[in-house]
């Protein structure tokens, strides 16, 4: 408890797909009183300038939906138009829906190290970012980067390049990988292996604040692997959906604060992303990953935010594991994609990006042209959940000073997403004495 | 447009004695994927995080210093008031302003907008549009303030980003070719796409610095690194028609990541474009006159033909 009667912390900037936001969390005689979580970033529209635009163009324009998460775009806007115009890659073509798989692990990879190493874990070091540990710990910056570069070099080996892939098309690619290429990607991520074991043990140690909240979970899964780029909607409490049913269940709500929609879940915060999946998909992981994060301490269930960071390694390593998997068993395809041609209907498709589930629907006119489309992103999710979290963290340690709580709220939202992550970095703390 | 504008800022002297020299990366309307790149530079982030000061990027830091900086990279279009405001005063602490990308240099993807109506795009998107924000347009920083360089692409690329910062740290002028995609494509060795497999490719008219990646994974380029200096628009029509481009398809292609670029926005325009109304009225007209060297691609008012 502080001598004032009512503080007012404000964090003024979070970021989505769309960017920037803020936070503010009122206090009023001991008690949170409000959280907003508030997303201001300039709209950008996309689900808007889509109209009009042929069935083929949506995978290139929504990858510049996010910088950090292309490719979940890419495919996830493939899958949902080949769904409309009659289209199953993975029945057709398994090379192409492997291909895809692998480039989405580079994905992974890339994104969920990116968080681990650069975003995340000087939180918990005590530190305002990877560049300063790097002046005393240097090596283990150094395993973090190498680590990332071999997601990227996935990324840019499938798909041209690591952001905004131009490889990716409706059907599959515009190349397939060469038998070289794949042994160079293989040597690489058998190194990468090793870093990505040594990774998922170092967060393992790291001191976690205690906090354990329960939501209900949204993720992908699937019944016999680790559900990403394909697989059915599972929610706790309420079991799995078909994708076309998607927006029955996920709907999105306006809010005054924030230009970012807001999700619920049947009518009750919820989360998708790290926690969701670990918690809902967990056995579907391979016995070798599933051993190593219990190592690093992830029990059977996990509800504390911030070891969502061990989350993330753990499907770091398995993301590396499955990628090495991939490439052992490939097969090449006999085309490098299907075509696609259009007719009119309504496509769904749902994947797992690294920071949740990511749904999109398109419907098509005879010829192919866009008429109108939905994008529901990961962040919109989870947004409530945030706050939910935030609350009860704030309220646990009113006892700290303006500037400590501040830095620890930025964490705790560090927990959940690389762009509110990158954006939380604004967080500027201004108290109002009532 | 040039790579560079010509160097008119005011310049904050930097403080006397020898310091690191001070980086700041800011972000407007975008989707984080240029500064990114910088964070992408996996071999060299820690080298050069050894002879700077990063004193504000909050991708990577939430160590915040007050400028003046020596370099500020701008990534982004400026989309809303205060936007308008923030770029001021970014210029007026930052001794060198580069922008980066394709939203910073000539609005962005998020340009679509300003060939629209933006309120029309507000409702479609937003149950409150009230609540909702924007400008109507989305413009490049040059409109705003001074820039002393600008860097292309949707996103840059990594290698010509490292030079421009070398560039600027050791005070000489980045060296980045003012070329066409072409011009790579044949440094690399690329066959054609266009000459050999019919496939239409903006790589005549768009500045070079990906390394030509579309032509060498077949398939066209899309023009994401936004017009080269002095593009030829006029004599690749004949081309992209030729490979089955209508003028709708045409108009989108130059529409899309550098919509704003004025020498992609005159292609769109002269292509049949000038509004999305006057785009159907003149394609009707064609239709009925017959001219068209295509016209079943795009006869119907509401079909969308296939894109590359
Ligand atoms: S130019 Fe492209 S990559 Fe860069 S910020 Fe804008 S949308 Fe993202
Ligand atoms: S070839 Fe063209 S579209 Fe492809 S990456 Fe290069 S500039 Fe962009």
């Amino acid at each position: 408890m502080t001598h004032r009667s009512e503080r007012l912390l404000g964090v003024s900037a979070l970021a989505r797909v769309e960017g920037e936001g803020a936070m503010r969390v009122t206090v009023r005689d001991g008690r949170v009183e409000d959280v907003r979580l508030s997303i201001y970033e300039p709209p950008r529209f996309f689900e808007a300038f889509l109209r009009g635009r042929a069935w083929t163009e949506p995978p290139d324009i929504t990858a510049r939906i996010c910088g950090i998460c292309p490719v979940a775009y890419q495919l996830t806007a493939c899958a949902a138009i080949e769904d409309a115009c009659g289209v199953a890659v993975h029945r057709e073509e398994p090379g192409i829906a492997a291909l895809r798989r692998l480039l989405y692990c580079g994905e992974w990879i890339e994104s969920h190290t990116l968080h681990v190493y650069l975003l995340h874990a000087p939180d918990f070091l005590g530190l305002p970012d990877a560049l300063t540990l790097a002046r005393t710990e240097r090596a283990t910056v150094e395993r973090g980067l190498r680590l990332k570069k071999a997601g990227n070099d996935l990324l840019e080996t499938l798909g041209g390049r690591a952001i905004h892939p131009v490889n990716v098309r409706l059907g599959g690619f515009h190349r397939l990988p060469t038998g070289a290429e794949l042994a160079r990607l293989e040597r690489q991520l058998t190194q990468a292996r090793r870093d990505a074991e040594e990774a998922l043990e170092w967060v393992g140690g790291f001191d976690f604040p205690e906090l354990e909240i329960e939501h209900a979970l949204l993720a992908l899964s699937e019944p016999d692997r680790y559900a990403i780029d394909t697989g059915t909607p599972l929610a706790e409490p309420g079991g799995a959906f078909p994708v076309r049913d998607f927006e029955r269940h996920v709907t999105e709500h306006q809010v005054a604060h924030s230009t970012a929609l807001q999700a619920d879940l049947d009518g009750r915060r919820h989360l998708c992303g790290p926690l969701a999946r670990w918690n809902l998909n967990h056995r579907r992981l391979p016995a070798a990953v599933q051993a190593a994060a219990a190592g690093a301490g992830l029990g059977g269930r996990c509800t504390n935010p911030f070891r969502s960071i061990v989350v993330r390694a753990a499907e770091v390593l398995w993301a590396v594991d499955e990628s090495l998997r991939i490439i052992a068993d490939y097969r090449p395809p006999s085309r490098p994609h299907l075509e696609v041609p259009p007719r009119a209907g309504i496509g769904y498709a749902a994947t797992e990006a690294p920071r949740g589930t990511l749904y999109h629907r398109y419907e098509l006119d005879a010829e192919g042209g866009v008429r109108s489309a939905v994008i529901v992103p990961p962040t919109a999710q989870n947004q409530r959940a945030v706050e939910s979290d935030l609350r009860d963290f704030v309220q646990a340690r009113l006892d700290l000073d303006d500037a400590e709580l501040t830095r620890q709220c930025e964490q705790a939202i560090r927990n959940y997403d690389p762009c509110i992550s990158c954006a939380a970095h604004f967080l500027d703390l201004t108290v109002d004495r009532g | 447009m040039t790579t560079s504008t010509p160097v008119t800022a005011p310049r904050p002297e930097p403080d006397a004695g020898h310091r690191a020299p001070r980086l700041a990366v800011w972000k407007f309307s975008s989707c984080d994927g240029c500064q990114l790149t910088l964070l992408d530079a996996e071999d060299e982030l820690l080298p050069l995080a050894g002879r700077v000061e990063i004193a504000y990027f909050l991708e990577a830091s939430r160590h915040q210093e007050p400028g003046p900086y020596d370099l500020s990279l701008v990534e982004g279009s400026i989309a809303t008031p205060e936007d308008e405001e923030r770029i001021r005063r970014v210029r007026a602490d930052s001794r060198y302003l580069v922008v980066i990308g394709a939203c910073a240099t000539a609005g962005g993807i998020q340009a679509l907008r300003n060939l629209a109506d933006v309120k029309e795009y507000a409702r479609t998107v937003y149950a409150r549009p009230d609540y909702i924000r924007t400008l109507d347009r989305s413009r490049p920083v040059s409109d705003y303030v001074p820039v002393d360089f600008e860097l292309r692409g949707c996103p840059i690329d990594k290698g010509q980003l490292l030079e421009v910062v070398c560039a600027f740290l050791a005070g000489r002028r980045p060296d980045i070719p003012d070329q066409s995609v072409c011009f790579a494509c044949k440094a690399r060795g690329t066959v054609c796409v266009t000459t050999a497999h019919g496939i239409p490719c903006l790589g005549p008219v768009t500045h070079a610095g990906c390394g030509a990646i579309c032509p060498a994974y077949g398939r066209g380029c899309y023009g994401c690194f936004g017009p080269v200096t002095g593009a030829r628009t006029d004599a690749l029509l004949p081309l992209l028609r030729r490979d089955g481009l209508g003028e709708r398809e045409i108009v989108r292609f130059y529409r899309t990541f550098n919509a704003e670029a004025p020498a992609f926005a005159a292609a769109a325009r002269r292509a049949g474009g000038q509004d999305e109304a006057g785009e159907r009225d003149r394609a009707g007209e064609r239709d009925r006159a017959g001219e068209e060297d295509s016209a079943s691609e795009h006869e119907e008012s509401e079909g969308e033909g296939g894109a590359a």
